[in-house]
């Protein structure tokens, strides 16, 4: 799949463009060919003189409405029909920039059959490599890039959901002065003269807010802006702060190193409040890392972890030792481990219900020095983070499953500091023009620096975005920018690696990316992206450049880029740098998260992040307060009572949400909902609480009070039930106790105990078997990997073109999702276990939904399918009564009919678009399975083990779903059920599924297990 | 009346009252129920009673239009109770249906006379009740417009229906339930059209009936083909009477939903349909005698031979009740003993609750004759009756799939107002037709009330 294409040559261009007479034949032989580049903008096209003729007379009754002028709607139906007009490219003029197909060669270019780009998409200025599909010059799906380090084939939610992101209609399109539709050139000939005075006073006034940065490019141009103008300054502020990090770093080492992980090399894991497995940087990657020792049946003894934490997180779902305590007392926890081992630090403080567990810990750590790992949470105070440093020091961690480097970010710097730098210097006046670069402070600051307030005494304020958001409303200038989908761009990965990403489309709406932005305050004004990027490569990239600089872009990484281990020394004691514990603060503390879905609020305008399950709550739409059991006893609250959390004198109010598993006296707020600003899609979802997030207490406070409003709302929870009712649904069992109590061979004749007296074995039938010659496509989820991260819903969702049903619609219990992540909650409700399930169809070859369609609609292929005839189906949902596992979905109105024009560009042209009153299910991406077939018989041989991959299968980041035949004794799925851990879901109603399950091992410590 | 019914009279005891009240004539049975029919001018309390039947019919009309436009979204119905009001009241209605087919049927065969007086109105209120059953496997569907579909008929897509679902089973079987229905009671209808054929005085009326009469003219040929018609289709519809309800129950036993997958289902369904059906029948005629002064045709002895066959029924009900629980027990199976203890004490536990109270508790207030003699004891039992059996089959199709086999899939039901609606407009529509049928067509057999007259017997020495 992955190999080299050809160099695009520069376009030719028509001749047709140059000449005043337009030659049809020209055109319609340039049609038929097809252009590699007739992504560029139609915009511009529909405005050629060359075009008009053209269309008239090629389309003479749609001349006038094709040709009148371009407002928004129009528009966006034009870049629909650019799918029509695809070659339309070869009478405009082209760019002279070179893209490089990541797999198939142009000249390949046939309808239906899609191309695979590299790219990589930058969160919080961490670059994740993707490879994205894109049909007919229109990316549709995100893939991993199976080289970056970050990805390795794998991504997050917030990857997948990107595309959605790109083609949301509530983005901006126009450039806008004082809420006026301005032209680019318009703002140009504003900034202008402002540059010049700016040039003058070298730069004094001018500060420039970004998110953080790790683009070299961008980086470089910075610095280079800031040498000009050296009176200019630059703030980085992300929401989802690092600060403690580095604070930590820098009362260890002196200064800033970031600290990457090696859990491969792992025995055992201990996490204060880190949820390494799904937020940060190197998420993806270190997931991968983890559940390679996740497991029992491999050459190395399986991980063990544990989690202090205060409330759950997939990573505490995944322990096999979950300690709940409160946000600040991590750090006690932390410190009474120190102390065990040995290390001087403070006393710890309230540690002692605590201290049998502690002392285990310690005792297994010290077991494993060198192939042990303490990971601090970002969350963290510095304290913690210090005492992980030191832990991982006194372990002998360091070089083996801890290693240090140079930070990832351009110019680290604090993000509060750094906003507070600014907003200091607005309250002065010192601020002249401030330039902000897909930030968004005005919703996401902390309280106390009254960013608000203060900005708008801004002379000059000017807004580069993807929306017309709370921050670009308050700007006199607001520019659209250019989705990473849209623009060049570069960035590294949280190793260092860098990537080059190109873009799959031209921006929808002309938007303009920060490096052009840059570009232009430094007084280029027909900045070019490419260009500026090309240029500071061709410095950093061997010769020749060239080459080089295809195989970045066609690999989506530069090779040999990730930074080398550094060896940090300690500047001094631990005991000299811990920072003095925190005050004590009466009352509740309350912990912020970033969030699952929306992460800081910038994807709360996505509907398929709104409407994901959120992990462990399965909340969708908004955001609740977690609350924990005992307090809610205490309380008197149950899920749903709406409350008020007061915390410095402010307060928001939210429902409630009983977390089994938080911590007693904690409660979780959940940051980015509540956007007031910026889209219809989030409208309604949620509440804000970043007023009451202050500076101080970014990740946690105490001294917070609760109190009942005495509402009660509405949540869209996607499952009510948190039981298993003692059913055999997730099965787990301890390393050690022998695979029969887990696996699936071993407890038939368990599961038939649970199928009561049913007589015989529940695979009896008075049927023949029926004999599967060729393929029998088969799944097997592996348990014990799954982090229930969500990746394989988006994925399956992007794949398969599912709708988006909203709030109403899943609180009735319509969600449309062909996978699901069920969660479960076992043992104590105080401190449960926490399992998550993710439910595909079976694919069950006694299927009971195919027995009661009465118009045979739902049908097995002979490969072993089941599959839906969507046009056959009338509805009557029978189908859906007799699936047990009830992974039938239902059209239960026009659901896909609701979506704006531009949305639809996002579908799957493989992929059917259902209508109302149909059934529709996962399909084991038959579309997938189908192109391979094709392929593999023109070659004329058998598919080949894992030359399918189904989009869950291909996103998740644990490899813990694999699929393909099991009529194949030696593929991976086929060895991944002669398991002993192997298992079927209700597997004594005899249905035998092809999707099976492999149980979830706990490697729990035989000293806290009695504890 | 077909057979000879001598033999009959002379077992029955004399304590009940009499099938016909003494006095009657040919005339006077003639008159009395053709006057319904022919009187001129509509009563005043018919027009009340019609409108307010039209009305509802009007919801109905309304909530199909929405359902139509919008998708069957607009009801309460998700993931996993994917079924809910339309399969419940179709399965309440085809239920109801049954009493007729039995009394005209079974009853005929049976050689019970006691029908004679009820079985036209009861055979109306089957095809009726059918006419609103039917409109619920179609509406319930997402693209009612392809119901075709479930048709076995040539096409150009060479496809055919699934046999093996039990959906295909209901179109055949409600199918022909309606179409033989309509036939015996149309056949059974002619001689007495012919009669108001001939005491219509109106030209339009004497055209109508003229036609629907067929060129009755009541000769002994005629006789002889009607009465063997009649037979044979009284021959058919006897095992609908049972295959019937039979096959809308296999529409859940065949499933393995716990809670439908139980072999107890086909009896226990028809002796619901039965005990459904003949609540509905009291509930008609008590007030249909009671305004149109037929006390003398539907007496009393009717009405206690009704409660008898409800008590009857109503107790086979309640042993289905008590096997569904026992056999969940027996099982041991999780799955259902969670199903049974889920309707004991689920968050749907009033409803199983209120269901054993109206169809096992109330009905036994039937053992006394002195209730069952009593026409308003009488005709509120048949509604707690009617009511509890809407309730078993709420029961039955949404606290049965509301929590099915994983909990993770458990959801709530709540209908909407367009689940009412339509539940409430399908009460017009069967009450709207029942108003035209009493006021169009004698709704009591005025030619088989007359072989009930001691005139009609046969005497020895005219044999």
């Amino acid at each position: 799949m992955f190999y080299l294409p050809p160099v695009i040559e520069p376009m030719q261009r028509s001749d047709a463009n140059q000449s005043s007479e337009v030659n049809f034949d020209t055109l319609r032989a340039k049609l038929r060919a097809g252009g590699a580049e007739f992504w560029r903008s139609l915009e511009n096209l529909a405005d050629t003189a060359e075009f008009r003729r053209f269309v008239e007379a090629e389309f003479p009754s749609e001349a006038p409405r094709l040709l009148s002028a371009p407002d928004r709607r129009h528009f966006l139906k034009l870049m629909g029909a650019s799918i029509a007009l695809a070659g339309a490219a070869g009478c405009t003029r082209q760019p002279e920039e070179k893209l490089y197909p990541y797999a198939e060669q142009p000249e390949q270019i046939v309808a239906g059959k899609p191309l695979f780009y590299a790219t990589a998409m930058p969160l919080s200025g961490v670059s994740t490599g993707l490879v994205v599909e894109s049909h007919m010059g229109r990316p549709t799906k995100i893939e991993g890039n199976k080289q970056h380090p970050g990805s390795l084939g794998a991504t997050d939610v917030f990857a997948q959901a990107s595309i959605l992101g790109l083609y949301d209609p509530d983005r901006s399109s126009t450039v806008r002065n004082a809420g006026a539709i301005r032209p680019w050139s318009a703002f140009v000939d504003w900034i202008e003269p402002r540059l010049q005075e700016l040039d003058a006073l070298g730069g004094k006034g001018l500060r420039i807010l970004t998110g953080r940065v790790t683009s070299p490019t961008l980086g470089a141009q910075m610095k280079g802006l800031l040498e000009k103008l050296p009176n200019a300054r630059w703030h980085q502020y992300e929401a989802i702060s690092r600060d403690q990090a580095r604070l930590a770093s820098r009362l260890a080492f002196g200064r800033e190193f970031d600290t990457r992980y090696h859990f491969e090399n792992a025995d055992v894991v201990l996490s204060l409040d880190g949820d390494f497995l799904s937020e940060g940087a190197g998420a993806v990657r270190y997931a991968r890392d983890f559940a390679s020792r996740r497991s029992a049946d491999g050459e190395r003894p399986m991980n063990r972890l544990y989690v202090v934490e205060p409330s759950p997180t997939n990573t505490g779902a995944m322990a096999d030792h979950r300690l709940p305590v409160g946000g600040a007392e991590v750090e006690e926890v932390a410190l009474a481990i120190a102390a065990e081992l040995g290390l001087e630090a403070r006393a710890p403080v309230g540690v002692e219900d605590h201290l049998p567990w502690i002392r285990a810990v310690a005792r297994d750590l010290s077991k494993h020095q060198g192939s042990c790992v303490v990971v601090a949470g970002e969350r963290q105070s510095a304290a913690t983070q210090l005492l992980a440093h030191a832990l991982n020091e006194k372990l002998g961690n360091v070089g083996s499953t801890v290693e240090y480097t140079e930070p990832v970010a351009v110019e680290p710097s604090l993000d509060v500091g750094s906003l507070q730098d600014l907003s200091d210097a607005m309250d002065r006046g010192e601020v002249k023009m401030l330039v902000i670069l897909g930030a968004n402070p005005v919703f996401d600051a902390p309280f106390d620096l009254e960013f608000e307030e203060r900005m708008k005494r801004v002379p000059t304020r000017v807004h580069l975005g993807l929306h017309l958001d709370e921050t670009a409303v308050l700007c006199q200038w607001h520019i659209p920018e250019a989705h990473f989908l849209e623009a060049w761009g570069d960035g590294r990965a949280f190793d260092g690696t860098a990537s080059i990403s190109q873009p799959l489309i031209a921006p929808l709406y002309d938007g303009k990316s920060a490096l052009e932005m840059v570009a232009l305050l430094g007084g280029n004004l027909e900045p070019n992206g490419y260009e500026i990027l090309r240029d500071y490569w061709r410095q950093h990239l061997p010769q020749p450049f060239e080459d080089a600089w295809r195989r970045a872009i066609h690999d989506g990484v530069v090779a040999g880029t990730a930074f080398p281990p550094a060896v940090p020394n300690w500047s001094a004691t631990l005991a000299s740098v811990l920072p003095p514990r925190a005050a004590d603060a009466a009352g509740i503390e309350v912990v912020f998260r970033s969030d699952p879905s929306v992460y800081d609020g910038r994807f709360a305008n996505s509907g398929w992040l709104q409407e994901l399950p959120r992990p462990l709550t399965r909340l969708t739409w908004e955001n609740a307060i977690w609350v924990s059991p005992l307090d809610a006893e205490d309380l008197g609250v149950s899920s749903g009572d709406v409350l008020r959390v007061e915390l410095e004198g402010r307060s928001v109010e939210l429902p409630a949400w009983i977390v089994p598993g938080q911590a007693q006296g904690v409660v979780t707020l959940h940051l980015g909902y509540g956007r007031r600003r910026g889209g219809y899609v989030q409208d309604g979802t949620g509440v804000d609480v970043y007023p009451i997030r202050s500076s101080e207490g970014m990740w946690h406070a105490g001294g917070a009070s609760l109190t009942r409003t005495g509402a009660v709302a509405t949540l869209a929870c996607t499952q009510d039930h948190h039981s298993m009712e003692g059913r055999d649904l997730v099965r787990v069992a301890n390393v050690g106790d022998g695979h029969a109590h887990a696996g699936g061979h071993a407890d038939d004749s368990h599961a038939e105990e649970e199928g009561g007296h049913g007589g015989g074995h529940p695979d009896t039938s008075l049927f023949p078997d029926v004999e599967y010659d060729g393929y029998a496509w088969g799944m097997t989820i592996d348990l014990n990997s799954c982090t229930g991260c969500n990746a394989c819903v988006i994925a399956c969702q992007s794949e398969n073109n599912i709708p988006v049903v909203g709030k109403d619609q899943v609180a009735a219990g319509r969600e449309m999702h062909w996978i699901r992540v069920d969660r479960y909650f076992s043992g104590d409700l105080d401190t449960p276990e926490i399992h998550h399930q993710p439910v595909p169809c079976m694919h069950c070859e006694r299927a009971p939904c195919e027995l009661v369609c009465p118009v045979n609609a739902t049908v097995h292929s002979d490969e072993g399918l089941n599959d839906m005839v969507y046009n056959r189906c009338v509805g009557t949902r029978y189908c859906s009564n007799n699936c047990p596992y009830k992974v039938r979905r239902f059209n239960f109105f026009l659901y896909n009919d609701e979506e704006a024009d531009i949305v639809k560009m996002a579908a799957n042209p493989d992929v059917t678009i259902r209508s109302r009153g149909v059934m529709e299910k996962c399909t084991y991406c038959v579309q997938r399975i189908s192109r391979t077939r094709i392929e593999a018989k023109k070659d004329g041989r058998r598919i080949r083990d894992g030359e399918i991959v189904t989009a869950c299968q291909s996103v998740c980041p644990t490899e813990a779903i694999r699929f393909g035949d099991v009529n194949d004794p030696a593929s991976q799925v086929s060895l991944a059920k002669a398991s002993a851990r192997n298992y079927s879901l209700l597997h004594e109603l005899g249905t035998k599924p092809r999707t099976t399950y492999l149980s979830a091992m706990r490697n729990p410590n035989p000293e806290i297990e009695g504890v | 009346m077909v057979f000879p019914t001598k033999g009959r009279r002379e077992t029955v005891s004399s304590h009940l009252p009499p099938l016909v009240e003494p006095g009657h004539t040919f005339g006077s049975v003639t008159d009395k129920i053709s006057s319904a029919v022919t009187e001129r001018g509509t009563p005043r309390g018919w027009i009340v009673g019609f409108a307010f039947s039209f009305l509802l019919l009007m919801v109905l009309l309304v909530s199909v239009t929405y359902l139509l436009v919008y998708g069957v979204g607009v009801w309460g119905i998700n993931i996993p109770v994917a079924w809910a009001f339309a399969i419940i009241n179709f399965v309440w209605w085809i239920g109801i249906g049954h009493a007729g087919t039995l009394i005209s049927a079974i009853l005929l065969l049976l050689r019970q006379e006691w029908r004679t007086s009820i079985n036209r109105f009861a055979e109306a209120m089957t095809l009726f009740a059918v006419a609103c059953a039917g409109l619920y496997p179609l509406l319930h569907m997402g693209r009612p417009w392809l119901a075709y579909w479930l048709f076995p008929y040539p096409n150009t897509m060479g496809m055919w229906p699934q046999f093996r679902s039990p959906l295909v089973w209901d179109v055949f079987a409600v199918s022909t339930y309606l179409l033989i229905s309509l036939m015996f009671w149309y056949i059974g209808l002619i001689p007495d059209l012919a009669t108001l054929r001939d005491r219509s005085e109106s030209r339009v009326g004497k055209t109508i009936y003229g036609l629907l009469a067929m060129g009755w003219r009541g000769s002994a040929r005629h006789w002889h083909r009607y009465e063997t018609a009649y037979l044979l289709l009284a021959g058919l519809s006897t095992p609908l009477v049972v295959s019937v309800h039979t096959i809308v129950s296999f529409d859940f036993a065949v499933a393995q939903v716990p809670g439908w997958h139980a072999t107890v289902f086909p009896p226990y369904f028809v002796a619901g349909a039965v005990y459904a059906g003949f609540a509905m029948v009291i509930l008609l005629a008590i007030p249909l005698r009671r305004f149109y002064g037929l006390q003398d045709f539907v007496t009393l002895r009717h009405l206690d031979h009704m409660a008898r066959v409800m008590l009857a029924t109503g107790l086979f009900v309640a042993y289905g009740y008590m096997m569904e629980t026992f056999t969940a027990w027996y099982s041991a199976s999780t799955f259902e003993t969670y199903m049974i203890e889920n309707r004991f004490f689920g968050p749907y536990s009033p409803y199983y609750w209120a269901l054993i109270f109206c169809n096992v508790v109330v009905p036994q207030f039937l053992w006394f004759s002195r209730i069952r003699m009593n026409t308003t004891a009488l005709f509120l039992i048949a509604l707690v009756v009617s009511v509890g059996m809407w309730l078993e089959r709420f029961i039955i199709v949404v606290v049965s799939l509301h929590r099915d086999f994983l909990p993770s899939s458990w959801d709530m039901y709540s209908p909407t107002i367009w689940d009412w609606g339509m539940y409430i407009g399908s009460i017009g529509l069967f009450l709207s037709l029942l108003f035209l049928f009493v006021r169009f067509l004698p709704m009591i057999s005025i030619f088989e009330m007359r072989t009930l007259l001691p005139g009609a017997e046969v005497k020895e020495d005219e044999a």
